[in-house]
């Protein structure tokens, strides 16, 4: 944790108590509890042990991203450092400058700061979305987080929660970024992406956006499980102080891919499997870096279908359509490699409690 | 923040949208029968919508749409995760999204009503959710419950005790029940009703109508938050 | 030591013969990922040798050309071995498939063995109107042993957009027995059903999704993009496939009527694993 500026704001926005409909919410834990999945805090730790390392972390990863991106955004529009006001009636009288001077150091973030507005023509290629219109951006992250949702209760609830949480977040922080994001996803964008801009409104890092997402992935479930199996509250919040390193490790491993992942300048005509930076180190012979008591998944891993393209030439390593030229084009790179671990049963039980009449919570 | 700030950050400004008006009070005393009886007799000249906040079934929701007295899809049904005092007093995040949902689909409206689902005598909404809020009592909870207060009791713009057909059966004196609850509520209004023989509640209606009024006055017609839409509110 | 560590790679690419019909143009492979062509449209891996051990290292290209199809099976269930090797075994499978074509992609299970690390890359491109039949199945370990560990990425991408990224874990504590990824299963799978038939409607109602398909252990789930996964569980591989059939089955009703799939190579590529008539599940079957 970087333990500086942002924690208070993180803090308010991880409360429970945010009056932002999360008290709704059981992250499937209602419908475990009717399946008799959970029983007792022996079920319940697994259970939310699971879920951080699942969805957890990919709603980590996003908020990250998320985060990311409405910090650069709020230097690009508003010339200044997160959580002021809208970029209409301060941008005049701050200036791009000290938008460069109180950069937050995640990638790129002075270098947009001093490039003006719709500019494309320095030398990269346009591939900046931030350049463009902002509502680009942040759709291409929505659909990010969409595709690592499959079930659609799931994203019904996230549409939900993302909405509610901007509707209170947008009164609490406004921000150019929020208002933009709004626009971007008027039905509601993914939780974790209304975190995350959120986050940065605030004035939080990527990494406490991540840690916000990762306790909120287990915090709602667990006192959803005291309500509705009576459990002693202090034994479940001894299960979450149990997870706490577990947390904190989620919203790290949440922000590893961010670093560097919105390479600017790199060549535009190489997505993340074809592009300069593999190198001969992720030849066939290293495989992904793992020893042998690593796990064989941590980090974010190089892509081992990187070299392939070669095998069918250069235009294999090129998705159909893909545009990296187009708007948003080199933050979209980016977000590829960002988790998406899936929990079958999660999936499972979110669509088994719609179907169900009788129920507490929205989901 | 200054005044020309966009009023797109502060969703509870009043200008130009429907008068919100909550209906609260415990589990049976007749909060559902009242919002149908409203419906029935409002429907026809007011534009409505219903957000239901159930604890555990749709039941109210459903009971709603069979009672046939407004668009089924003007209702909404909110879930609160175990606690209907949350999402009507402390996190009212859910019920807000409701109510602006209705107003985008329907709009513009003359009259959201959000009925919590039951709770105790300590429930009341929050200034941000309901800007009139009616709390409901009946007779057979006894007629010491306006002495005992609470929030809903002291505080509602109308405390309405229904039920006052079942007075004589469970003992429920109702001149104690209104002196108490003229005692506690400070000259704010009270109104005896049995919506079973009643099924239009004319005199509740009268009040809502009046309160819808004083709110237009104030508050400007509703703007049109999407298409202006006519009239649809079913009323067979 | 990684000195036995094998490396082997293999390419399948269709092209669009005369009268529309499909030409296997490349057929190459290396032991012990050895393809062999079983009808005109269809191609079976065979492995010839034992694994993939740790450190191996297998790439299959697959290349459907536009308006050709094509069907990838395999002869039998791949088991991931631990092998001496510090550095997992690592599958990588890289499938375009061009406007207008069809893939079938349907092996049998992967079994990791006990004290396995394996790691199964897939990436799979369509084109805008690209139809794509693809199952994975995921068996945690042999009969009454631990399963090693696993990781498997599948990356699903229309036009460019993004239709599904997912990882899954097995043989990590975290995940292991939790009821919140796999309760008491001992294999996962899914099947990804992907193209036009599948598209969402135009002017969705952008607070409501399109409702899933779910039965005792599966689900078959509209994704926000054009495709349906179905997810299974089960306590075997033969529990698994029944109930991923059902989801496929179910899946294969979901598309509105009047806008019949483009049928996956079916018959011109042998019998097809899943009958298309029968669409018995409904939308709130749960056990």
């Amino acid at each position: 944790m970087s333990g500086v500026k942002g924690d208070a704001a993180l803090l308010l926005l991880a409360d429970s108590r945010l009056p932002a409909g999360g008290h709704a919410h059981s992250g499937g834990v209602e419908e475990a509890v009717r399946r008799g999945a959970i029983t007792g805090t022996g079920d319940l730790a697994r259970f939310l042990r699971g879920r951080l390392a699942t969805s957890g972390l990919v709603a980590a990863a996003l908020a990250a991203a998320a985060c990311e991106l409405a910090v650069a955004e709020l230097v690009l529009e508003t010339g200044t450092q997160t959580g002021t006001q809208t970029g209409t009636d301060t941008g005049a009288e701050t200036g791009a400058e000290t938008g460069a001077e109180t950069g937050t150091g995640t990638s790129g973030g002075r270098d947009r700061a001093a490039r003006p507005p719709g500019g494309s023509a320095d030398g990269t290629g346009g591939t900046d979305g931030l350049t463009g219109e902002p509502a680009a951006v942040w759709r291409l992250l929505d659909a990010e987080a969409d595709a690592r949702t499959a079930s659609p209760a799931q994203r019904e609830s996230s549409r939900t929660q993302g909405r509610l949480l901007l509707r209170t977040a947008r009164r609490m922080w406004p921000s150019a970024a929020l208002d933009a994001l709004v626009r971007a996803v008027p039905e509601g964008p993914h939780h974790s992406v209304a975190l995350g801009a959120a986050a940065a409104s605030a004035g939080c890092e990527p990494l406490q956006a991540a840690l916000a997402a990762a306790y909120a992935s287990i915090t709602g479930p667990a006192t959803a499980a005291v309500r509705l199996l009576g459990l002693d509250p202090v034994a479940v919040h001894r299960l979450l102080a149990d997870l706490a390193p577990a947390l904190d490790e989620t919203a790290h491993a949440a922000c590893a891919p961010l670093t560097g992942a919105v390479p600017l300048g790199t060549e535009p005509d190489n997505g993340p499997d074809n592009g300069p930076d593999n190198g001969p180190d992720n030849g066939p012979d290293n495989g992904p870096d793992n020893g042998p008591d690593k796990q064989p998944d941590e980090g974010p891993d190089e892509d081992p279908g990187a070299e392939l393209g070669q095998e069918f030439g250069a235009e294999f390593g090129a998705e159909f359509g893909a545009n990296p030229g187009e708007r948003g084009g080199t933050w979209q790179a980016g977000w590829r490699a960002l988790p998406g671990h899936s929990a079958p049963a999660l999936d499972l039980l979110a669509e088994g409690h719609l179907t169900n009449p009788a129920k507490l919570f929205v989901s | 923040m200054g005044a020309h700030h966009d009023d797109v950050h502060d969703p509870a400004e009043p200008h130009g949208r429907a008068l919100r008006l909550g209906i609260g009070g415990p589990v049976g005393s007749g909060k559902t029968a009242l919002v149908a009886a409203l419906c029935r007799t409002l429907g026809p000249t007011l534009r409505l919508g219903v957000v239901t906040n159930d604890i555990y079934t749709t039941e109210d929701a459903d009971f709603l749409r069979r009672a046939g007295v407004v668009d089924p899809d003007r209702i909404l049904a909110v879930q609160t995760g175990c606690c209907p005092h949350t999402a009507i007093r402390d996190d009212i995040a859910a019920n807000l999204d409701a109510v602006e949902t209705l107003e985008e689909r329907f709009g513009p409206l003359d009259l959201v009503i959000v009925e919590s689902g039951g709770d105790n005598l300590t429930a009341t909404f929050s200034r941000g959710l309901a800007d009139r809020q009616i709390f409901v009592l009946d007779v057979s909870g006894g007629d010491k419950v306006p002495r005992k207060g609470g929030p809903g009791v002291t505080s509602a713009d109308l405390l309405v005790v229904n039920k006052t057909d079942l007075a004589p059966m469970v003992g429920a004196d109702l001149t104690v029940m209104s002196r108490d609850a003229a005692a506690v509520r400070d000259g704010k209004p009270v109104l005896f009703t049995s919506i079973r023989e009643d099924r239009g509640a004319r005199t509740v209606a009268e009040w809502v109508t009046t309160m819808v009024d004083v709110w237009l006055h104030q508050h400007g017609e509703p703007h049109h938050h999407s298409a202006p839409s006519p009239h649809t509110a079913t009323a067979p | 030591m990684a000195s036995g560590a094998v490396t082997a790679r293999a390419l399948i690419r269709t092209e669009a013969a005369s009268g529309g019909r499909t030409r296997l143009e490349t057929l190459r492979s290396d032991p012990p990922l050895t393809l062999r062509q079983t009808g005109p449209r269809r191609v079976h891996l065979v492995s010839t040798g034992a694994g993939p051990l740790r450190g191996d290292r297998l790439d299959l290209a697959v290349d459907v050309a536009p308006g050709t199809s094509l069907e990838v099976r395999s002869v039998a269930a791949t088991l991931v071995l631990p092998g001496l090797a510090d550095t997992p075994s690592v599958m990588v499978v890289r499938a375009r498939v061009g406007a207008g074509a069809a893939l079938r992609f349907t092996p049998e299970p992967t079994i990791l063995a006990a004290g396995c690390a394996h790691r199964l890359v897939v990436r799979l491109s369509l084109a805008e109107d690209a139809t794509v039949f693809w199952r994975e199945e995921i068996v945690f370990g042999r009969h009454g042993e631990r399963p090693g560990r696993g990781h498997a990425r599948f990356d699903a991408t229309v036009a460019g957009r993004p239709l599904l990224r997912q990882d899954l874990l097995v043989g990590e504590e975290a995940v292991d027995g939790s009821p919140a990824v796999y309760g008491d299963a001992r294999c996962v799978g899914s099947t990804l059903l992907a193209g036009p038939a599948w598209a969402p409607p135009d002017e969705p109602d952008a607070k409501r999704e399109r409702r899933a398909f779910v039965g005792d252990g599966w689900a078959a789930l509209p994704l926000a993009g054009p495709g349906v996964q179905v997810s299974a569980l089960g306590a075997d591989a033969v529990e698994l496939r029944e109930r991923l059939r059902r989801g496929e089955e179910a899946a294969a009703s979901l598309p509105p009527p009047g806008t019949p799939p483009d049928p996956p190579p079916g018959p011109p590529c042998g019998p097809p694993d899943v009958a298309p008539d029968a669409a018995t599940a409904g939308p709130s079957t749960v056990a």
